[in-house]
């Protein structure tokens, strides 16, 4: 069947299963898009700028596991996406950018809107195609998803030219199987290793899972439990690992690292073994290398040989798939139940960041803490994906939002991408229509891509869009506060009227700054229609804690400063009943902390101008 | 740090060079020397990389290229017995009174001279990297004009195999090798 380059390109992306792809036309990609009308099974949603596409994409494939697809064409519309490439190759998503470029004749000559995307885009590709013939475009789409999805997965662009596009070849899908003679997805470690790490887990007296995004992407949430269970291990995550155990599980401590909770990070300097499965020994995840985990032996599970040995040395090195490691360590595993080392670890238990919020006085202000709580509690019934950003709001939604399942937290990890949240929460609307999509975003990465909202208003989906506006640009501005003697250089800013801009958009704006209205508030946005734009203004200088300085050790922890009140504060349950919405926490905590120097406490007694960005 | 010899059979397709380089400047290790050519086996380029590095560091060098979906097979001679060769041109003055002992250092070095004038010899020597410095070295008192060096080429000595996998996997050798992937096939 002879066929032109572009209907290649679209029967390629049929054959693959694709429903969904994001894109922008252009004068390079023109071919491909006046060939799309010809195949309506696959819907086409226009963006509004493309580094957005490659963020939905990216948010489709986090949400469903499968590729993502995004379409730009040459030059700008191709750099525009490199944001969202890094992005997805930083954290192992399959995504695959199909991108126009000007005719084989003119490459080199810079011709109009000329880029070389493949040399601009190698290091943050897994792999990356220019594609000068219409016959090699089956073989390259092919290999692409292929090598998109497979091993440890992440983004491949495809570069096209015109002319490509437009002559003709034969489309043979057989014969363009993927012919990759020097890729090798995954790997085996040898057979005495998986008898090395058994021997390590049967005789560590405190081991600890860190648990990572491996096991989602590799569905082995109910075999780590059970290697859990059995071997009494505590398990602690990632922040992309959040989900893949279910929050409420007694194995889960919570998340490890820079802004994780207090005791999993005490724990992980007193355990004797790590497992770490499917994580990568992240500078937010270890603190000071020198001082991480000294007294433990390390089993590190990758499929990426390229992860071992390059942050911290490891004892043993299991390469390869999760679910054949597991099934393979798992038998030679003796029961155990490790209580002294539960006992120790539950003595650190109160030391929880869901005390540090509820000692924060109910003086008028909203926390973000108190919002992302009350969110969780309103939602938690409800099958709900969060998308997050980068930044202060990204850390509380980690700490205050209890994940029960994988896929139900998509954030943006390892490049830390501000504008991330809003078009990754559509392209996660698209992979999974049938769940409420939240997007929790500060007032300055919803800037950077707000316009996305068209998006969603053309398309007619329905994202639940929670900004945390305090005004400031929160992380660096707590950095600023703790590290650079409190001078806020570039990082108080405005927004515009957020429920005006949601109006201009025509979708629903609400306003919400008090703990009070929170449940009304989201109640309200569940019953909307159409996408809604809830603008939470909170207390502007809150900060994250606790908090590990970068590149300090990883228990020492910068701690809220009042300590007497988070001690009063209650027990762990007391969150977890609903009832404590209709009556907000009234506790005694600002008079107690009279006299004491909480930056927050003295904050919420002072009035807050919301007209001026300058507190 | 120690200088680490790594060659990499990778597939003859445009970019590949770019992808190599790339990967060492983005893992920041510094090439000392790259070399590219073609080998037995059509559609297959073989490059031989002198890298300034620990051995945990090649070990991770290695395990990077072997990542390149365009690379085919690597390994590490550093440790191995193996052959280092290079080549260098060196232009270097002489005068009457000098020429004598410049050509008596040519012959010590068993290298040979392949263009004279008055005032110059162009000398072709071949050897180690070392045995080429060194050469540089005793000639530099003359006056070296120019000089130009290929970078090292190596190839292990006897008959054993280059490794198939990077460091820490299963490879054919291992006595517990079982269904290893096909796709480790070095034809393309």
């Amino acid at each position: 069947m002879k066929l032109t380059g572009a209907e290649i390109i679209w029967e390629c992306l049929q054959k693959e299963g694709v429903d969904v792809v994001f894109g922008y036309p252009g004068g390079a990609i023109l071919p491909t898009y006046d060939a799309m009308t010809k195949y309506p099974k696959i819907h086409h949603v226009l963006v509004r700028h493309e580094q957005g596409a490659t963020h939905m994409a990216d948010g489709y494939a986090r949400a469903s596991g499968k590729v993502g697809v995004a379409i730009a064409t040459s030059g700008p519309g191709a750099t525009n996406m490199v944001t969202g490439i890094a992005t997805a190759m930083m954290d192992s998503s399959p995504i695959v950018c199909i991108t126009g470029q000007v005719g084989s004749k003119a490459i080199g000559t810079d011709a109009f809107q000329e880029t070389d995307v493949t040399g601009v885009t190698l290091p943050i590709t897994k792999h990356n195609y220019l594609v000068t013939k219409p016959s090699d475009i089956a073989r390259a789409i092919r290999e692409a998803f292929y090598i998109a999805k497979s091993g440890r997965p992440g983004p491949v662009l495809v570069d096209i030219t015109k002319d490509a596009q437009q002559l003709t070849a034969e489309f043979d899908w057989e014969g363009a199987a993927p012919r990759l003679p020097g890729y090798r997805p995954s790997y085996h470690a040898p057979m005495s290793e998986y008898a090395r790490a058994a021997d390590l887990i049967n005789s560590a007296k405190r081991p600890l899972i860190l648990a990572g995004q491996g096991i989602l992407k590799s569905g082995t949430t109910a075999e780590v439990l059970a290697l859990a269970k059995k071997a009494g291990i505590p398990i602690t995550t990632t922040l992309l690992g959040i989900g893949v155990i279910p929050a409420s599980s007694l194995l889960n401590l919570g998340m490890m690292g820079m802004h994780g909770e207090a005791w999993v990070n005490q724990a992980i300097q007193q355990a004797d073994l790590l497992i770490a499965l499917g994580m990568r020994f992240d500078d937010r995840v270890t603190g000071n290398l020198k001082t991480y985990a000294q007294n433990a032996k390390k089993i590190h599970v990758d499929i990426d040989p390229t992860e071992m040995n390059k942050n911290v040395p490891v004892d043993v090195a299991l390469i390869g798939d999760l679910r054949e490691v597991l099934a393979l360590v798992e038998p030679q595993v003796k029961k155990a139940t490790h209580s002294d080392w539960w006992t120790a670890i539950d003595a650190q238990r109160g030391d929880a960041a869901v005390r540090d919020i509820q000692a924060l006085p109910d003086s008028g202000h909203l926390y973000a803490a108190h919002v992302i709580n009350d969110l969780w509690r309103l939602t938690q019934k409800r099958d709900t994906i969060v998308v997050t950003d980068v930044g202060q709001h990204q850390m509380w939604e980690a700490q205050y939002y209890r994940h029960e399942k994988p896929r139900s937290l998509i954030t943006s990890g390892g490049l830390g991408t501000m504008g991330f949240a809003l078009p990754a929460a559509i392209g996660a609307k698209f992979a999974c229509p049938e769940k409420d999509v939240w997007v929790v975003v500060g007032d300055g990465g919803f800037q950077m891509t707000s316009c996305e909202l068209a998006t969603a208003e053309q398309e007619g989906i329905k994202v639940n869009v929670a900004i945390i506006n305090n005004s400031f640009l929160g992380m660096v501005r707590q950095w600023q506060e703790f590290f650079y003697d409190k001078r806020y250089a570039a990082t108080p800013m405005t927004g515009p009227d957020f429920v005006k801009l949601a109006e201009a958009y025509r979708l629903k704006g609400l306003r919400c700054n008090q703990r009070t209205g929170v449940k009304s508030t989201v109640q309200k946005t569940l019953a909307a229609k159409g996408t809604v734009v809830i603008d939470f203004v909170v207390e502007k200088e809150d900060s994250v804690f606790p908090m590990v300085p970068a590149g300090a050790d990883l228990d020492k922890m910068i701690r809220r400063p009042k300590q007497d009140v988070m001690l009063e504060s209650g027990s762990d349950q007391d969150w977890e009943m609903p009832a404590a919405l209709a009556a907000p926490v009234k506790t005694s905590a600002p008079a107690r902390s009279h006299g004491k120097t909480l930056p927050t406490a003295k904050k919420a007694t002072r009035p807050a101008p919301r007209k001026s960005p300058r507190c | 740090m120690a200088k680490h010899t790594l060659i990499a059979y990778v597939e003859d397709v445009p970019g590949v060079l770019n992808r190599v380089s790339s990967l060492f400047r983005r893992r920041n290790f510094n090439i000392d020397s790259l070399t590219v050519g073609r080998t037995e086996q059509v559609g297959v380029s073989r490059l031989t990389v002198v890298v300034e590095a620990t051995d945990a560091g090649a070990r991770i060098v290695e395990a990077n290229l072997y990542k390149l979906v365009n690379v085919l097979r690597v390994d590490d001679l550093t440790h191995k017995s193996a052959l280092m060769r290079e080549l260098g041109l060196v232009k270097v003055k002489v005068t009457p009174q000098t020429r004598a002992q410049v050509l008596q250092l040519v012959e010590v070095f068993r290298a040979r001279v392949v263009d004279v004038d008055e005032e110059t010899l162009v000398i072709e020597v071949t050897g180690t990297p070392e045995k080429i410095g060194k050469f540089e070295l005793v000639l530099r008192p003359y006056g070296i004009v120019e000089i130009v060096r290929t970078g090292a080429v190596a190839m292990a000595r006897g008959s054993a195999l280059l490794s198939s996998a990077p460091p820490l996997v299963r490879t054919y050798s291992s006595a517990d090798h079982g269904n290893d992937d096909s796709g480790l096939s070095m034809s393309v």
